[in-house]
């Protein structure tokens, strides 16, 4: 028997297709038949103009919406059917919101002892063990944010980027099969978005993640992953891999979707920064 | 006077009960759940039922709950798999189990009087430990004998058991599914990101909600002696007007606190409401005007304080600078100081 040397494929999109508001004069195709994978490793990021459907394409991923066409493998499973809350075992999730990642009105160590249960099944166990509060406190130093000293302050208490990088710890530290980013430095000013971006680059590549980022800002699409899709309409448009990604800069894109759609990107707030 | 207040305490103990579990729903799931109206006669139905058949009152009371958190599910499976709005679901309940209730009773009344009960059986266990006769021989030497209750038993058992159910709730919100259940009313989006079925979630969060409301229908029922199917109109109301009162007075900075808040707010609301009666010209049928009353002064007066409050920060604030136009050097200073920190 010879042994096949494989790149583990974690994430497979096949023909995914969906149609928003179908039959109305307001009908949309939003993901036109795309197909994309994820080998172990990989950290891709996608970007594209509002509408491109980049959004559409996180929502099919995480579950919350299920596509009309196409199937969603996840590690080898089909979960195209599978609900929301049993998929996100295996997948890990930062929102644009630095609001949407935490709940606000539970203190630092509660928000990660829920992010703790991902993967397991929940119990009638005391949530913040001691055990775990040292865990937590191992892990949130990581940030270099001081947010392990403060345990017990509700996260509604903390700034927007403190937030996110709590978000972004929850979502990562417990190690998903799939990291997906939507935004999460959208909201967020200059000096935050570049720690968050910083934070993203470090804990990433620490526990080794898989990560699909969605992004606005082209210039995070070079510096971050090695590799990088471009949407436009519902379609996977361009795909650098990592070689090509090495070359690429933001006027070689903005140069290359020229060419692609005959037409010039639109030069909006979505696009550059 | 000493008598009513001692009377309204000895209730709010046991309205306490229904109170926390508004607090679940209303609060900690920010789900806001009618049902109460009708769960709460359930409670007070099942044990009543059970007790004239001749049932243990502490095995009555316990199906009472079980009654109860089915009630509770039910109203969270409407909304959950339903996907009927929150309110709804409750109102729907709610005159469901007007008719369910009047099922389980066979008539709109039932009696408990001369019957066993749980209460009964709690006067009883009191009076064999003769603490009573010691506080009444100290009210007698303070020259109070006209003041005394009959007894402080059911006072101070209840007053437990509501402490109890609290420590419960306490520790029950902070394990894994209680937290998941904290997390589900605070941002639901997020917790289902993190492998909550908070659909699941919900429907348990409204049952042990509701079980503690028909708790304390069937101690209510077994209290007053009857059990009616109208005695539970507005208790809506006055489990919220206890959890808001409580929190206005004692705040609610953590669960320990708040549900501690919301049994003091029970009984608070309970001894306002008594003393209102005393008032002349209020009757016995004004008492739904004085709840409304109550609620709306502990949801405004609090945000009053807090506007004057502000006011007062910003008078400071406007005022300050003019004291630093003074020191400017210093304030120079300083400023360079924190650039520097910088």
């Amino acid at each position: 028997m010879m042994k096949r040397k494989v790149v583990k494929a974690l994430l497979q999109l096949k023909q995914i297709y969906k149609v928003f508001n179908e039959g109305t004069p307001d009908e949309k195709i939003a993901l036109d038949h795309i197909n994309l994978v994820l080998e172990s490793g990989d950290f891709v990021t996608v970007i594209g103009s509002n509408g491109a459907g980049k959004s559409t394409l996180m929502n099919m991923i995480s579950g919350k919406l299920i596509p009309d066409l196409g199937v969603v493998k996840i590690d080898g499973y089909d979960v195209t059917t599978e609900k929301e809350h049993r998929r996100s075992r295996l997948i890990g999730r930062v929102f644009q919101d630095p609001m949407a990642g935490t709940a606000p009105s539970m203190t630092i160590e509660e928000n990660l002892a829920l992010a703790y249960a991902r993967t397991r099944s929940r119990r009638l166990k005391i949530g913040v063990s001691k055990k775990k509060r040292e865990f937590f406190k191992e892990k949130l130093e990581i940030l270099h944010l001081g947010l392990e000293n403060r345990l017990e302050a509700k996260v509604g208490l903390l700034s927007g980027g403190e937030r996110q990088a709590l978000s972004l710890l929850m979502a990562t530290f417990t190690e998903p099969k799939i990291l997906l980013l939507d935004e999460h430095t959208a909201a967020l000013d200059p000096s935050r978005a570049e720690l968050i971006t910083r934070l993203t680059k470090e804990i990433v590549h620490e526990f080794k993640l898989t990560t699909l980022m969605v992004t606005h800002n082209m210039e995070q699409a070079l510096e971050l992953g090695n590799k990088l899709i471009m949407m436009d309409k519902g379609q996977i448009i361009f795909q650098a891999d990592e070689k090509q990604k090495q070359q690429l800069t933001v006027e070689k894109l903005l140069e290359e979707f020229q060419r692609i759609r005959g037409e010039k990107m639109s030069n909006d707030r979505a696009v550059l920064i | 006077m000493f008598t009513a207040i001692f009377g309204s305490v000895e209730a709010g103990a046991m309205y306490a009960l229904m109170a926390l579990g508004v607090y679940l729903s209303f609060r900690i799931l920010d789900f806001p759940d009618l049902t109460v109206d009708g769960s709460f006669v359930t409670g007070a139905a099942v044990a009543a039922v059970f007790i004239m058949g001749g049932m243990n009152p502490l095995l009555a009371t316990l199906l009472a709950m079980v009654a109860g958190f089915l009630a509770g599910c039910v109203t969270g499976l409407l909304h959950t798999k339903g996907k009927i709005n929150p309110l709804l679901s409750g109102i729907l309940m709610m005159i469901a189990l007007y008719s369910i209730n009047l099922r389980i009773m066979g008539k709109s009344n039932i009696s408990l009087l001369n019957q066993e009960t749980l209460l009964t059986q709690f006067t009883d266990f009191w009076k064999s430990l003769k603490i009573d006769d010691a506080i009444q021989s100290l009210f007698h030497t303070l020259g109070l004998s006209s003041f005394i209750p009959k007894t402080w038993g059911i006072l101070v058992i209840m007053l437990i058991l509501a402490f109890i159910v609290k420590v419960l709730i306490d520790l029950f919100l902070k394990t894994d599914i209680g937290l998941a259940i904290r997390a589900t009313g605070d941002n639901e989006t997020m917790i289902r990101s993190f492998s909550a079925n908070t659909d699941h979630l919900k429907v348990l969060g409204l049952g042990i909600s509701n079980a503690l409301v028909a708790l304390s229908g069937a101690l209510i029922g077994q209290y007053s002696g009857f059990s009616d199917v109208g005695m539970g109109i507005g208790m809506i109301v006055i489990g919220l007007a206890s959890v808001i009162i409580g929190e206005a007075v004692f705040g609610a900075k953590t669960i320990v606190r708040a549900t501690l808040a919301v049994i003091g707010g029970a009984i608070l609301y309970r001894v306002i409401v008594s003393l209102a009666l005393r008032v002349e010209f209020l009757e016995t049928g004004d008492m739904k005007l004085i709840t409304a009353f109550i609620v709306v002064s502990a949801l405004v007066i609090p945000k009053m304080i807090e506007w004057q409050r502000d006011k007062q920060k910003k008078k400071k604030r406007l005022l300050a600078p003019k004291e630093k136009m003074n020191d400017e050097e210093k304030s120079g200073e300083s400023l360079a100081a924190i650039k520097t920190d910088l």
